[in-house]
Formats: structure tokens, C-alpha cells, sequence
């Protein structure tokens, strides 16, 4: 009898509480079917991308053979066909996608743990620390940054993908900090909050256990959308010039090649594959973030 | 509301000198000095070294951050090692073209954004704001360089609606009909692709304003008194949304200025941003030096500009 009490009691439990936040997103993404099949595209695509570049041989395909010059896709096994070098522009690519995913992943998760950091104390602190970072913050954010970073990257004799990576994350954690700080300073000033103060738990504690976890929705948000915005520095410093070094070709540096008007005009297979596949990629992980800022929010939510 | 400018504009005074000192640092670590442009093979090194001397090249740093801020203030950036010419001559051609392009590219954003966005708030959840919402989605999907190459591809060498590089026809005389023309036809395609994503904020900021605007008091008042829901959108629920969009003006000029750099590059525009590549790559300091001030001013000058309509705006920001 009691037994079967606290059967009914769990059951009533679980069908009072409200959904916790994996289930929130869940149900947009079911309700949402572009946003599901992007989000499984996009898995895909960094799945498959991965897989292969282990497979392929990269020293073989970066090998020059110029009996190959300019061989079109389709011809001899060269399934995107081959650059000016005779250099198979199909291994290239996913060469290029992996460099260029690893390293927006790389830039995200150290700008996100500086800017998700910094905001937490800034908007827990308030007052001065608040005052003296959000000054930093609005000027830093006002700058060139484009500029700036390229004028970096010159300047530096000898540079590789670390400080690549570095350079890039250190102009990118503002807007993460200012968001979380904009969410931390209201949060902050809840009951449960207080209640845990006067408990006599540590401030650290208090931040990065019960502040934290109530922010979790923005976040999840904020790093997908930085992960495209990063995806999309990277290759465009690539493209320019001033990313990854020619030896490790990112899909910034193979769209550089249309720069040449002779490749862009006639020679689709070198530049359009990499031009697209960022395109998807920007597109999906975007439509994404989306979904779960949707889902973040009891406003828009569609499910 | 005079207060908030006054303070507003005495925070910009901090933030130059800041902007000033972080170039100032930078262009420091740049290796070679101003006079590396005039060496030529019959410069003889001891003259060089008086000249150095002469311009103070051995003065404690505070002193030469000085000069160079008393140099730059009255336009004088130094010479080029590559064009060997005053910087701020070179500046002053490429950055005419940069302003077209950016004036241009503004007209069509808001051209194409207001309509845009005033459609999908009025007829929200249709298929109309549907459509919308998507295109401005994929508008700020989307990275610069990848449209700009695409719609070069498409436009110029496929369909060959527009020419494919440069400024201007260099067979046409300047000062005729067909020259100028030629100069805005060279324009169109980048200003267009600048438009097309440029256009994204303006877009959700209208929708959303004009689909609360519907259940306010006024607008209710509006239909009661009998004004046809065609007026109300025309006449009340237009204006009130307009004034906060021009506060988007600043956001845009920051927005070209870096965007800039990637249009330029991709259709071999001779402005600003592709002079600032240029530069780079042939190592010309003082051109690079003087450019990055001159965009991060524009930028310090473009927030300002944001903040100040928007206080003019919205009350609840000013301080009183």
C-alpha cells in the first residue's frame, strides 16, 4: 500500500514539474524540422569531415604533380579535380574543413571561457569591477577589430596556428562577457542568490554553482553562434591572407585562389566547393543557435 | 538631453587617446622607420642617421608619441614607402571612392530594409514574413567574401551584367558623361552585395517593433476614432518605428568599414580597405599606421553617432 503511494506520488511529480531544459530543447528541434535537419546535417558534415581526414593521406595530396595541373573534377579518380599544383582538390577540401573546424572550436571554447567568466563576476560584483571591465569592454568593442588583428598577425615574426588562435580569442570574448554580464547582473539579484549568502556559501561557489547553471540556456546559445561567427573570422582571415599558413590549407585559404581571375572565371571546381561548403556550414550551425535561442526564450517558443 | 551628448562626446576624448596609444605601440613593433622609404642605392648611411636624429627617431618614447600625435592631428601622417608620397594624399584619393561605395551601399540599405521589414510586421505569419525572416536570416549567415565571389562569379563573368574589377573604364577620359557612368557601374555591384547583407538588423528591428506596435493604446485609439488600419500603419505605427532606425546608421558605417575590406579586395575596388591590404602586403607602415587611426576614429565617430539619436530617441537613456 504504501508502496504503491509513492508510486502515485513520483508519477504526480513528474507530471507537475515543469520540462527541464534538454527537454525544452528537444521539443523545439521536433517541432522545428529545418532546425532538426541542420542540426543533424551539421553533425554529419564534422563527423564525415573528421573520419576522412584521418583516412586520406595529406602528405600525398599537398604532393605537387604538375602532369596534373588543372585536371577537371570527375577525371582520373580526381573527384573535385586538381589545383594549379596537380593537387587533388577534393582531399584538400576536407583537409581545409577539418583545420578550419578544429580551430573555431579552439578560438570558441577559450573566447567563451574568458567572456562566460568575466560576465559571471562582473555581473555578480556589480559597482566597481563592473564599472571598470564594461568600460574595457565598450571600447575594445568599438574598435577595428578586423584591422587590428591583421596588423597583429604582420607584426609577429613567426606565427602558427596557436598564436593564431590566441590573437583571434583575445578580440573575440567582449560581446560573450557583456552578454552574460547583462544576464548575471539581474540573476544575481534573485532570492536564491541572497539565500545562498546568508547561508555562508563562498562567492565562488555561488557563481559558478548556482549562478552558472540558471544562465545555461544563453549560453548554449551564445557559444553556438560564436562557433559560426569564429568559423567565419577564421576563413576570412584565411582568405585574405593573413590565417593559416599555405602549408595548412583552411577553407579560407581555397577560396583565396579565385582571387586569380583566370581560376575564378573558369576553373569553378577550386574555389566554389570550399565557397559552399562554408556557406552550409555558416547556415546550419546559425540556424541552430537560432532554434536554441528559441528555445531559451518561453516567448518564442514553438513546441 | 544636452547633458547626455556633452558626456557622451567627453568619453570619446579617453578612448582616442587610448585608440591612439594602442596604434602608437603597434606601429612601434613595426619593423623599419619612416626614412626606410627614401633610401634609395646612392643614400648615404650617415646622412641617414642625422636625418633619424634630426626627427627625433632616438627620443625617449613619450616624446615621439607626442610629435606623432601633434603630426597626425594636422593631417600629416608621414610619407609612403611605396607611393613615395604624404600619406594623407594617398588616403585622401582611395578614400572618396570608400565614401561612394559606403554612400551607395547605405541608400540601398535602407531602401531595401525599411519595405522589408514594415511588410513582415504587418503581415505577420504570413508566408510573405515568412519568406522575409529567411532572407534575413541567410543574410547574416552568410560571409562577405563568399557572396561577393559568388555574385562576381554569377553576375560578372556568367551573366557579364557587370564588369568584374576595378574602379572605373581606364579608357575613358575623366570629367565625360560616360566616365562618371562607368564610375557608378563599377559601383553598383559591390554596393548591392553590401546592401543585401547589410540589412539584417534593420529588418528584425522594424518587424518586431511594428508587431508590438499593433496592441498598443494608441494605435487602438487610432482604429476607434475610424482611421482605416491602411492609415494607421502609414501615418502612426510607420513614424513612431522610423525615428529608432536611424539610430542604425552608426552601426552600418562601423559595419562597411570592415566589410570594406572584403568588397574591395573581392572586386579590386581601389578604396580604403583595399589600400589597407594593399599596405600590408607591401610592409608600408605609415600608410597602414595612419589607416587603422582613421578607421578606429570612424568607428569611435559611428557609436557616437548611434548613442546620441538614440537619446534623442528614447528619454529612458538620457541622463538627466
Amino acid at each position: 500500500m504504501e508502496n504503491n503511494n509513492a508510486q502515485t506520488v513520483d508519477k504526480l511529480e513528474s507530471q507537475s514539474s515543469p520540462p527541464t531544459g534538454i527537454q525544452v530543447i528537444l521539443r523545439e528541434f521536433k517541432k522545428d524540422k529545418l532546425a532538426m535537419f541542420s542540426l543533424i546535417g551539421v553533425i554529419l558534415l564534422i563527423v564525415t569531415v573528421m573520419v576522412l581526414a584521418v583516412v586520406i593521406d595529406q602528405a600525398k595530396i599537398m604532393n605537387i604533380q604538375l602532369l596534373e595541373r588543372f585536371t577537371e573534377p570527375g577525371v582520373r579518380g580526381y573527384i573535385l579535380g586538381a589545383d594549379e599544383a596537380g593537387r587533388d582538390m577534393f582531399g584538400q577540401l576536407i583537409i581545409g574543413a577539418k583545420n578550419s573546424i578544429l580551430i573555431a572550436i579552439a578560438i570558441t571554447i577559450l573566447a567563451n571561457f574568458v567572456g562566460i567568466a568575466l560576465g559571471i563576476i562582473m555581473g555578480y560584483y556589480g559597482g566597481f569591477i563592473d564599472n571598470f571591465f564594461m568600460r574595457i569592454i565598450d571600447f575594445f568593442i568599438t574598435l577595428p577589430t578586423l584591422m587590428i588583428i591583421i596588423v597583429v598577425i604582420t607584426i609577429i615574426p613567426s606565427y602558427g596556428i596557436m598564436d593564431l588562435i590566441l590573437i583571434i580569442a583575445a578580440f573575440q570574448w567582449m560581446s560573450t562577457a557583456r552578454l552574460v554580464r547583462s544576464k548575471a547582473l539581474s540573476e544575481a539579484r534573485r532570492d536564491y542568490i541572497s539565500a545562498s549568502k546568508t547561508m555562508g556559501t563562498s562567492d565562488f561557489a555561488i557563481m559558478f554553482k548556482g549562478l552558472l547553471p540558471n544562465l545555461s540556456s544563453l549560453l548554449i546559445v551564445e557559444v553556438t553562434l560564436s562557433f559560426a561567427g569564429n568559423v567565419g573570422i577564421e576563413t576570412g582571415l584565411s582568405f585574405l591572407g593573413f590565417g593559416l599558413p599555405p602549408s595548412t590549407p583552411s577553407l579560407g585559404t581555397l577560396v583565396s585562389y579565385a582571387m586569380n581571375p583566370i581560376i575564378l572565371s573558369s576553373k569553378w571546381w577550386i574555389w566554389l566547393p570550399a565557397s559552399l561548403l562554408i556557406l552550409i556550414m555558416m547556415l546550419g550551425i546559425n540556424y541552430v543557435g537560432q532554434a536554441l535561442r528559441r528555445a531559451a526564450d518561453a516567448k518564442q517558443r514553438l513546441g | 538631453m544636452w547633458k547626455t551628448i556633452i558626456r557622451r562626446v567627453l568619453i570619446m576624448i579617453p578612448q582616442l587617446f587610448i585608440l591612439s596609444l594602442l596604434i602608437f605601440i603597434l606601429a612601434k613593433q613595426m619593423p623599419g622607420d619612416p626614412f626606410t622609404g627614401l633610401i634609395t642605392p646612392e643614400t648615404d648611411p650617415n646622412v641617414l642617421e642625422e636625418m633619424r636624429i634630426k626627427a627625433g627617431f632616438y627620443d625617449p618614447w613619450y616624446v615621439q608619441y607626442y610629435n606623432w600625435i601633434a603630426n597626425a592631428a594636422q593631417g600629416d601622417f608621414g610619407q609612403s614607402y611605396t607611393y613615395k608620397k604624404p600619406v594623407a594624399d594617398i588616403i585622401g584619393a582611395r578614400g572618396l571612392n570608400t565614401l561612394l561605395l559606403s554612400l551607395l551601399s547605405v541608400i540601398l540599405v535602407y531602401l531595401i530594409a525599411i519595405p522589408l521589414g514594415v511588410l513582415a510586421g504587418r503581415y505577420q505569419e504570413s508566408f510573405l514574413d515568412k519568406s522575409i525572416v529567411l532572407y534575413s536570416f541567410i543574410s547574416y549567415a552568410i560571409p562577405t567574401f563568399v557572396l561577393s565571389l559568388i555574385f562576381v562569379y554569377v553576375f560578372g563573368y556568367r551573366l557579364m551584367w557587370f564588369p568584374t574589377s576595378g574602379t572605373v573604364d581606364i579608357s575613358l577620359d575623366a570629367g565625360t558623361w560616360e566616365y562618371y557612368w562607368s564610375r557608378f557601374y563599377h559601383l553598383l555591384l559591390p554596393a548591392i552585395t553590401y546592401a543585401l547583407l547589410g540589412t539584417t538588423g534593420i529588418i528584425q528591428y522594424l518587424r518586431t517593433e511594428i508587431i508590438d506596435a499593433k496592441t498598443m493604446d494608441y494605435v487602438k485609439t487610432a482604429r476607434s476614432k475610424g482611421i482605416p488600419m491602411k492609415k494607421v500603419y502609414s501615418r502612426h505605427i510607420f513614424r513612431n518605428s522610423l525615428l529608432p532606425i536611424a539610430a542604425f546608421l552608426g552601426f552600418t558605417i562601423t559595419g562597411l568599414l570592415s566589410g570594406s575590406i572584403f568588397i574591395e579586395t573581392v572586386f579590386g575596388y581601389q578604396g580604403m580597405g583595399k589600400l589597407f591590404i594593399d599596405s600590408i602586403l607591401s610592409r608600408d607602415y605609415s600608410v597602414i599606421t595612419a589607416l587603422v587611426m582613421l578607421f578606429g576614429f570612424l568607428a569611435l565617430l559611428g557609436s557616437l553617432l548611434s548613442d546620441i539619436i538614440l537619446s534623442i530617441v528614447d528619454p529612458r537613456i538620457r541622463i538627466d
